[in-house]
């Protein structure tokens, strides 16, 4: 592995998304402007967007990068350049660790402009560290975007990709807490929660628990991007049949 | 078939079966350094795929590939191998300046590398643009300038000069030619006959079957037909 072309692949897809301003207001604005939009509509019921607001931020970073890496990683399969890329020597290391890296910098700027304007603007009084909430959101990033590497192997077309969403990520979603408690789950499907991705960035921002829950939570989602990175690398291969 | 002392490429028996099907028949041929080589056939003969079996990203069934020495694959090629796909194989939302840095930094060629091969492809005066904006053979040329950084000594060339015109194809045939002059072997897939003239090799690929090894004079010669076209055509009949 080569720091030095690691870097220049996350320098390229920087460059690729600075090109591309939708995609970019798609990544950091609209997860912002959403948090916005549902802390204006629970105006009327105190204290509610102070429990629902700080699990969305745990929750946005992974689906919205699912999406863009997965779709990204896709046309770089399908248009040549990858294939392209496996003649010189780029190892899969340098690119998988090209595109972590640069996704996992937009996941931080995206989670710190959430954080700042809910903590601001929208009146967010949680009782978590803001911190915690940042680096639970860059976490979320990572597995987002480990997530769509790793899927992206599997669709064939771009339209595919974005179907993975729904089958994905949205079990997850109905899982993790935002729409009933985990606690309140039938035992299976708890069982099956306490061990998602998704769910372990909500426990990690939800207050007053001890550092060893937080490690824990922390720790599920690092051995899920680890997981996933590594199955993403596996599945770019330098020779097809 | 013998090789000479100074192969560049190396081809034996190569069979390659996809899905059942299979699309190289056994093909064997060498080349060595300087020679430009036209692989002519029609569309699905397989050129594609021998071309990628050189480049080491196809699996190959049966026989063997070598490639400056080493089996095609092998990680001592990466980088010595200029390779153009048949699809452009280059960022549509990088700049022309953008994508050829980004693979010459791959490559760790200097950055004077990016002025010279822009230079080469006639693309000095679009590098600011997005590739997205340009012209197919525009993007066609983007892509040549990556498969050119470094100056590598084998340079395999899928289709390049589709959809370009006369001139600009013209004067990318004296490209390839300057660089088998320099000592590169390259090999340039075609299904236009008409480039045959242009090489001073050629092989004759048609379903999955080389028909033919030689010099464009002595395909001529060998089938007594007027013109490329009909001496393919002649070929096909002869084998079958």
């Amino acid at each position: 592995m080569s720091l030095r072309r690691t870097l220049l692949t996350t320098k390229r897809i920087l460059e690729q998304l600075r090109h591309d301003p939708r995609t970019l207001a798609l990544l950091l604005l609209v997860p912002a402007a959403l948090v916005g939009l549902l802390s204006w509509s629970l105006t009327n019921q105190p204290g509610a967007f102070d429990s629902v607001g700080p699990k969305l931020l745990g929750v946005f970073p992974l689906i919205v990068m699912f999406l863009v890496t997965s779709v990204i990683t896709l046309r770089e399969r399908t248009v040549g350049t990858l294939e392209r890329l496996f003649t010189l020597p780029l190892t899969k290391a340098d690119f998988v660790a090209g595109y972590a890296i640069a996704f996992g910098a937009l996941a931080l700027v995206q989670s710190v402009l959430v954080s700042v304007l809910s903590y601001t603007w929208y009146g967010l009084a949680h009782q978590g560290v803001p911190w915690r909430i940042s680096i639970v959101a860059l976490c979320a990033g990572l597995l987002g975007t480990a997530f769509g590497l790793a899927l992206s192997a599997v669709a064939h077309t771009e339209f595919q990709a974005v179907q993975f969403m729904p089958a994905f990520i949205l079990p997850q979603l109905l899982l993790c807490g935002l729409v009933i408690p985990v606690s309140q789950l039938p035992s299976v499907l708890r069982a099956i929660a306490d061990v998602l991705p998704m769910t372990a960035a909500v426990h990690a921002i939800t207050p007053q628990q001890s550092d060893s829950y937080y490690l824990g939570q922390f720790a599920i989602m690092l051995a899920y991007i680890f997981a996933a990175l590594v199955v993403g690398g596996g599945t770019l291969r330098r020779v097809s049949k | 078939m013998e090789c000479s002392d100074h192969s560049t490429i190396e081809v034996s028996n190569l069979r390659v079966v996809r899905n059942g099907n299979e699309i190289l028949k056994s093909i064997s041929f060498h080349a060595t350094s300087g020679e430009l080589i036209g692989l002519l056939g029609p569309s699905g003969s397989g050129k594609s795929t021998l071309m990628r079996s050189l480049l080491g990203v196809q699996a190959i069934t049966g026989g063997a590939v070598r490639i400056l020495e080493s089996h095609a694959g092998s990680p001592s090629l990466r980088g010595r191998l200029g390779y153009m796909a048949q699809s452009s194989a280059v960022y549509l939302d990088l700049t022309v300046e953008e994508n050829i840095r980004y693979f010459a930094g791959v490559l760790s060629q200097p950055i004077s590398e990016v002025a010279r091969v822009t230079d080469v492809v006639a693309l000095a005066s679009f590098s600011r643009r997005l590739v997205s904006s340009l012209s197919g053979g525009e993007r066609a040329r983007v892509s040549l300038g990556v498969a050119l950084l470094g100056s590598p000594p084998v340079l395999v060339l899928d289709e390049p000069t589709v959809g370009l015109d006369p001139i600009l194809r013209r004067d990318l045939w004296r490209t390839f030619g300057d660089l088998a002059r320099t000592g590169a072997t390259v090999i340039v897939s075609s299904h236009v006959m008409d480039e045959a003239a242009r090489c001073a090799r050629l092989l004759l690929l048609r379903d999955g079957t080389l028909l033919f090894d030689g010099s464009p004079a002595s395909l001529l010669a060998a089938s007594s037909a007027p013109g490329y076209d009909e001496a393919f055509e002649r070929l096909i009949e002869g084998d079958q």
